[in-house]
């Protein structure tokens, strides 16, 4: 047996990256962030508002969290929807009773579908992200760029139009981008977008486009659904997190603590008490700047 | 094929001559980074696909270069602070694309060893010369960029074909950590060389705790502490505590695997060594 023998060139091995995206850095050689109020974490919740049709597509890939069963899956399609109805109100509910203002990156069907419920978000002072246009409009390379660049403009013509503004910040489904995203975020207007999640501050991609990560890993998705813990270790994972944060801080400068959540998952009744309690603890800590992502990416482009 | 790769002789556990570790400490525990670099768009292998997504695979690339930005730094002062040595598994072109993360280990006193050149990279199918070309590879990449000779051998992402450990051995390494068959140091059969087992722990590796056992990470960090007792208890044993800057790393899960490190640092039974000398010290008893 024999490969290929062009699978041992290496065409990209060099300094730094093999891509042109962005440029390498490393996180405590970067000059230290200030947060307002000489706060040292910024906790940036992002709450995904997603619009599942019943009839999912497969191309360029099926949105994590999409149908599963034959067609017609009432299970899925309602589950899913509840959290537009129900859940998200709970979320709503608790934000204000903390006080705190939240991202949410939203379908643009949501808009069209859904008009109260933007109308709420923004009259209650929070964010929206663009997010696709409802969770059949996934990006990945090969889908072609017209079609793309359609996707990306229709999300943000039925957000402007269901809210006045225009969003700053852009996340995928799935956090999943194609080789032509970044241009296009960047010809469309958009400030930031989240999808990278290689770092755990504001970074700029060289087209000048700001990526602010997301953390995956610290999302209901992943924590609750994927790997199966209960809400209360997710609520100690993310205090844990804050407490190291905080101290990383100290020597380094403003850090962020990203809490991606989604109204189906978290906006369960037995889920969002705890939920509840953990922003509530959050909000209080003395250390804590609990801001959106237009907010972040503003104060951190100011001192760059 | 052999249904019996012919990797190691049986031998029982019970029974066994007794190993001590330098000091009178029962349990040799070793900390291996993995120091990697994925590729965003590796060329396509016949039998394994690099990513899940057509390239590039946002989160899939980006989840691993956030060590190479950040939590390679978190996690190495963690170890340092509480006097845990690290034995990279290196993806050995890490020296070309982020210099700065090996010369940290290097400043450290770090030990290094291959893990293939990157972990999109994949050895199954490889003949002899490629084969040879990337052990050759391997030797002469970590030569330049630290200085050291290295003595192991962990396969890129786990690909092997049935050559591998006699050329490793042919090549004069002494280890190789891709054979999970035993909780000590173990001779492997091979056609020339001295090549040994160094327990790897795969089934602690920060990997399976998060994503095969689904641990939280403060059940990940109580793994860490029983899967020491036990080996402590019964002595002559190696544990291994296999990470990824950016599983270990990140933000929730860095703080209780500290206290994981602080329990087996004061236990008082704990060898802190590299691999290496953990090899060493096995052989001067045979």
């Amino acid at each position: 047996m024999t490969l290929d023998p062009a699978y041992l060139n290496y065409p990209k091995r060099r300094r730094g990256y093999d891509h042109d995206i962005y440029d390498w850095s490393a996180i405590q050689d970067r000059k230290p962030v200030q947060w307002l109020r000489g706060k040292s974490v910024a906790v940036w919740i992002c709450v995904s508002l997603e619009w599942f049709p019943i009839t999912p597509s497969d191309v360029p890939f099926r949105a994590p969290g999409h149908m599963q069963t034959a067609f017609p899956d009432y299970r899925h399609y309602t589950a899913r929807d509840y959290g537009n109805r129900v859940g998200v109100y709970r979320l709503l509910d608790a934000f204000a009773k903390a006080g705190i203002k939240a991202s949410f990156a939203t379908n643009g069907a949501i808009a069209g579908r859904y008009p109260e419920l933007v109308r709420d978000i923004v009259a209650a002072g929070h964010e929206i992200i663009a997010h696709s246009t409802d969770m059949n409009g996934t990006i990945a390379s090969g889908l072609p760029i017209e079609e793309e660049r359609a996707l990306i403009s229709g999300s943000l013509v039925s957000l402007e139009a269901a809210t006045g503004k225009r969003p700053n910040g852009w996340l995928s489904i799935a956090r999943s981008q194609s080789w032509n995203t970044p241009d296009l975020l960047k010809d469309a207007g958009i400030t930031y977008c989240c999808d990278w999640v290689n770092d755990e501050l504001p970074y700029r991609f060289r087209n000048g486009l700001i990526n602010l990560p997301l953390n995956h890993e610290l999302s209901d998705r992943q924590i609750i659904t994927v790997q199966q813990q209960s809400v209360d270790s997710y609520a100690q994972s993310m205090t844990d997190a804050f407490d190291w944060l905080t101290a990383e801080a100290k020597n380094f400068g403003g850090r962020i603590l990203p809490l991606h959540v989604t109204p189906y998952i978290i906006g369960l009744p037995y889920r969002i008490d705890a939920f509840e309690r953990l922003l509530m603890e959050l909000a209080a800590r003395p250390e804590a700047w609990v801001a959106t992502g237009e907010e972040i990416v503003s104060v951190w482009k100011e001192q760059q | 094929m052999n249904a019996d790769p012919n990797l190691y002789d049986y031998s029982p556990y019970r029974n066994r001559p007794k190993i001590s570790w330098p000091g009178g400490k029962s349990c040799a525990v070793w900390v291996a980074p993995n120091l990697e670099y994925y590729e965003i768009d590796p060329p396509a292998h016949p039998k394994r696909k690099a990513w899940t997504k057509p390239h590039p695979d946002v989160v899939g690339y980006a989840h691993r270069d956030h060590s190479n930005r950040v939590s390679h730094w978190r996690m190495a002062d963690v170890m340092s602070k509480h006097g845990f040595p690290g034995s990279v598994s290196l993806s050995v072109a890490l020296c070309q694309h982020h210099p700065e993360v090996v010369a940290d280990g290097v400043a450290r006193g770090w030990e290094f060893f291959s893990h293939g050149i990157y972990n999109t990279r994949y050895a199954y199918e490889m003949d002899e010369a490629q084969e040879r070309a990337i052990i050759e590879d391997s030797i002469r990449t970590v030569r330049d960029a630290t200085g050291q000779t290295i003595r192991g051998w962990l396969a890129p992402a786990l690909t092997h074909t049935p050559r591998t450990l006699d050329l490793i051995a042919e090549y004069g390494l002494d280890y190789t950590c891709d054979l999970y068959h035993d909780d000590q140091v173990q001779p492997v059969k091979t056609a020339t060389g001295n090549l040994v087992s160094i327990p790897y722990s795969l089934e602690v590796n920060d990997h399976y705790g998060f994503f095969v056992y689904n641990m939280s990470p403060r059940e990940y960090a109580d793994t860490l502490i029983r899967q020491y007792e036990w080996l402590a208890a019964e002595g002559g044993t190696v544990m291994c505590i296999p990470l990824h800057a950016y599983l270990i790393g990140q933000p929730h899960r860095i703080g209780p695997f500290e206290e994981a490190l602080r329990h087996i640092a004061a236990d008082g039974r704990a060898w802190l060594a590299r691999a290496g000398d953990i090899v060493d010290a096995w052989r001067g008893q045979q």
